[in-house]
């Protein structure tokens, strides 16, 4: 056959040449950020970094929002370690939280909360360590002493607001958190009106709510009366801006339905600058329509007081600068973030520079109040501060978080996320004197960045080198579902005490001797004083009748540290936990006869097995 | 001009040689893997995607990787860009492409039993018209899909060109998008008869037919 030689060859050819096309043209195995290798240049120096030795303490405390979970959870960072969970709208039985009267009495009907936005207390505008304030989202803010880092108040919930998501934020000296309805509806409360009539009959409310100064008592402070858009989230501002607080929206468009097409057609929604203290004078003159049971403030009736600036759409985080000149407003489905100046905002407002209205409240011109658009890339949420002059926006989409300048606007960094960031913090990075130093990322997915622990995956946050020009990951950890926001605060900050101490227990019904422990009946209510010390629960057993309501008053006589006790009695539904020099009470009814072990339920010392008793129920 | 037409006619009745015959069945079989074999493969990556997204395009079918689910997580994200949802039932291709392939499959046969130069001619320019075609078919589509996009969306992109052969960053996602064994087979099918015909060129050459008495 004579094609033999040249088909043979040319058959050569044709193959090799397809062989090697299949070889070149094969799309990579993985993106080409992997590809870089480990965002850890140096393992050794950053595990340096991030390396507390056993017995040694963090640096810093991270207050982590538990999102859905309803609590609070303390981080020790550079170490990334889970120190203590802090509940807050959820019963928690390992501290007995929700169990005794007094937490169950301040959760109320609700069993669950969801947690997003911490505010540590300040003093002209830097943390001062006192308290931290938490939202959530039916409507109420909570107060917790970082003294014992306990809930202390629950206020709430609010009339009016409806889904709380934007706060808790405080302002510069902690006069006021913030609150504001994400979700607008029919006010006051109670009101039923088709969404037909959303536009109309549907009305966002922003709250200020007053803080005591010296006790951190909170109180209802004033309510404005909003267009129905869904105000997301704020931030006070300071320095230059102090005396405003400012509020992203969303769904200017007044949409109902599919949200997530309705309310993203125009290409602006606003973020809503409110002068508080404006509103304080209002609120004190006995100005507004009570609605709901409380005065509201109408921003058309009281010029001045509620100014719209425009921002990228859908925005959601906004966030002042350390000095308070700028407003960052992001627009979480664009690639860029706005930085407005503060200076140029009030000048539009003096000049009444106003591009129209809505519902009497004036709108500002974007172009006259902007100073640049910050490309830091797609989805930008959240901007944090460094002390030198440095901002960090986490973006969602991009997976990343952009470093850039204020005044320059230059974008000079990036270090990818896993995955999919939402909120980032910085350490006192939301403060008039930011630390620097260290930065984390709150991600929402981990992907397999962990051993498989099935389907429902943990939350990852991973913490970021601040401290040069490049930023360098350090550590991945996780956090409890679901961080939202977070803070970090340096720990010389907070000074919590170890045990209460004795002269300060003013409870009716502490007792701090044995022979004090026992029953007293009335009628058929039975009072149990009980004392709890290593290693007896006095009394050691106690009759009742059945039917009788019980309260047992429990007394950890301890002064020791780490010395905790507790209460548990088997199938009564009862556990508490008392710490060292703390008397909590229970209240139950007696509707099972029969013996009922109860016993220490905290580890305490080398008998607790022996610490236990029993109640008869006749 | 004459003698030319000539030629060429007389080219067109040489009867084809074993080895034209032997190639045109090495095209026929190429097609089989057509059936077996994705034409394309799209390979999608994002920092939160990190093992990839992946969409085989066969003749008849399009499947996503992971078990089909990275066909609903690609619809999932375009949604948000407004773009139509990739959906089987969408690709008309699929509905001619294999019986067109089969097609061919019986014409390079035809050309192999029936052994006339011209049968192959008509078979090779059929079935570069054919390849050409796909190819634009196949652009086309990719073109609609990034340019169709509803103005309704909730984010707005500038309309845009998915790769038809390489690599490109549309906005977090590196999309890279190259042929895969079916289409290197319909290929080397295009090889193989254009292999017979430069075998019947060269016989004919080297043996003219005798002249016309």
């Amino acid at each position: 056959m004579k094609f033999t030689g040249t088909g043979t060859k040319l058959a050569a050819v044709a193959g090799t040449v397809a062989l090697g096309v299949l070889a070149a043209y094969c799309a990579p195995s993985a993106p080409k950020t992997a590809k870089k290798g480990a965002v850890v240049s140096d393992t050794a120096a950053a595990a340096m970094k991030v390396y507390v030795a056993p017995g040694d303490l963090d640096e810093y405390y991270m207050f982590a929002s538990g999102g859905h979970s309803g609590q609070i959870y303390v981080y020790g960072l550079p170490s990334g370690r889970h120190l203590s969970t802090i509940p807050v709208f959820t019963p928690y039985p390992a501290t007995g939280y929700g169990f005794d009267d007094e937490s169950k009495a301040m959760l109320g009907d609700l069993t669950w909360g969801d947690v997003h936005h911490p505010a540590l207390s300040e003093t002209n505008g830097d943390y001062d360590g006192r308290w931290l304030f938490v939202n959530e989202m039916n409507g109420r803010v909570a107060r917790i002493d970082l003294r014992d880092f306990k809930t202390k108040q629950i206020l709430g919930p609010v009339p009016n607001v409806s889904g709380n998501h934007g706060s808790a934020f405080v302002t510069p000296n902690t006069e006021y958190s913030v609150m504001a309805s994400r979700f607008s509806i029919p006010i006051p409360k109670g009101t039923a009106a088709g969404v037909d009539k959303y536009a109309t009959d549907y009305k966002g409310v922003l709250t200020g709510i007053k803080i005591d100064p010296k006790s951190g008592q909170m109180s209802f402070g004033w309510q404005i009366l909003m267009p129905p858009f869904n105000y997301d989230l704020g931030d006070a501002g300071k320095v230059a801006s102090d005396g405003w607080v400012f509020f992203t929206s969303y769904n200017t468009e007044k949409a109902t339905g599919k949200l997530e097409v309705t309310s993203a057609q125009k290409d602006r929604d606003y973020i809503a600058a409110v002068d508080w203290r404006l509103a304080e004078q209002l609120a004190a003159k006995g100005e507004g329509t009570t609605i709901g049971g409380v005065k509201v403030l109408d921003p058309a009736k009281h010029p001045g007081l509620v100014f719209f600036m425009p921002c990228g759409k859908s925005p959601h985080g906004v966030d002042v600068s350390p000095d308070g000149k700028y407003v960052i407003g992001s627009g979480k489905l664009q690639g860029v973030t706005t930085a407005f100046n503060w200076e140029k905002v009030q000048t539009a407002i003096r000049n009444k520079d106003f591009a129209g209205d809505e519902d009497g409240i004036p709108v500002l011109k974007y172009e006259s109040i902007k100073d640049a658009e910050v490309e830091v890339g797609l989805g930008p949420l959240h901007t944090q501060f460094g002390p030198d002059g440095y901002a960090y926006t986490s973006l969602f989409v991009d997976s990343a978080i952009a470093k850039w300048k204020l005044g320059t606007w230059e974008v000079v960094d990036k270090v990818p996320m896993s995955y999919s960031i939402g909120h980032l913090t910085s350490a006192e990075g939301d403060t008039v004197s930011p630390d620097g130093k260290y930065l984390v990322g709150l991600n929402k997915l981990s992907h397999g960045r962990h051993l498989s622990v099935g389907p429902s995956q943990p939350e990852s946050s991973q913490l970021v080198d601040i401290g040069e020009e490049k930023m360098k990951l350090l550590l991945d950890f996780f956090t409890e579902p679901e961080p939202h926001y977070a803070q970090i605060i340096k720990a010389d900050k907070v000074k919590p005490i170890e045990v209460y101490p004795k002269e300060e227990n003013k409870h009716p019904l502490a007792i701090w001797d044995v022979k004090d422990a026992g029953v007293t009946r009335n009628g058929n209510k039975v009072t149990v004083k009980m004392i709890a010390v290593r290693s007896t629960l006095t009394p050691t057993d106690f009759e009742i009748r059945e039917g009788d309501e019980i309260t047992i008053a429990l007394t950890n006589i301890e002064q020791t540290t780490d010395e905790l006790h507790g209460l548990g009695i088997l199938d009564y539904n009862i556990n508490i936990v008392v710490d060292p020099g703390e008397t909590k009470t229970v209240t139950f009814k007696a509707k099972k006869k029969g013996v009922f072990p109860y016993y220490c339920t905290n580890f305490c010392s080398a008998l607790h097995q022996e610490m236990q008793g029993y109640l008869i129920v006749r | 001009m004459r003698e030319l037409i000539e030629k060429a006619n007389q080219f067109l009745d040489v009867p084809l040689g074993v080895g034209s015959r032997l190639m045109l069945i090495v095209a026929f079989l190429c097609l089989v893997p057509t059936y077996v074999f994705p034409l394309y493969k799209m390979t999608m990556f994002a920092p939160q995607y990190q093992e990839g997204l992946h969409l085989d395009i066969y003749s008849y079918k399009l499947v996503g990787g992971n078990d089909g689910q990275d066909i609903t997580e690609i619809n999932v994200l375009n949604h948000y860009i407004g773009m139509r949802d990739l959906a089987t039932e969408d690709f008309t291709e699929f509905k001619w492409l294999p019986f067109v392939i089969g097609i061919f499959g019986l014409l390079f046969l035809r050309a192999a039993v029936m052994g006339k130069t011209a049968h192959l001619v008509d078979v090779l320019v059929l079935y570069v018209y054919f390849g050409a075609f796909a190819l634009w078919s196949f652009g086309y589509k990719m073109y609609q899909y990034g340019h169709n996009l509803d103005p309704k969306a909730a984010v707005k992109v500038a309309p845009f060109m998915p790769p038809m052969f390489g690599y490109k960053q549309l906005a977090n996602f590196e999309v890279y998008s190259y042929p895969q064994l079916g289409s290197y087979a319909l290929g080397a099918a295009a090889a193989a008869l254009l292999l017979a015909l430069a075998m019947t060129w060269r016989q004919w050459r080297r043996e003219p037919p005798p002249a016309a008495e």
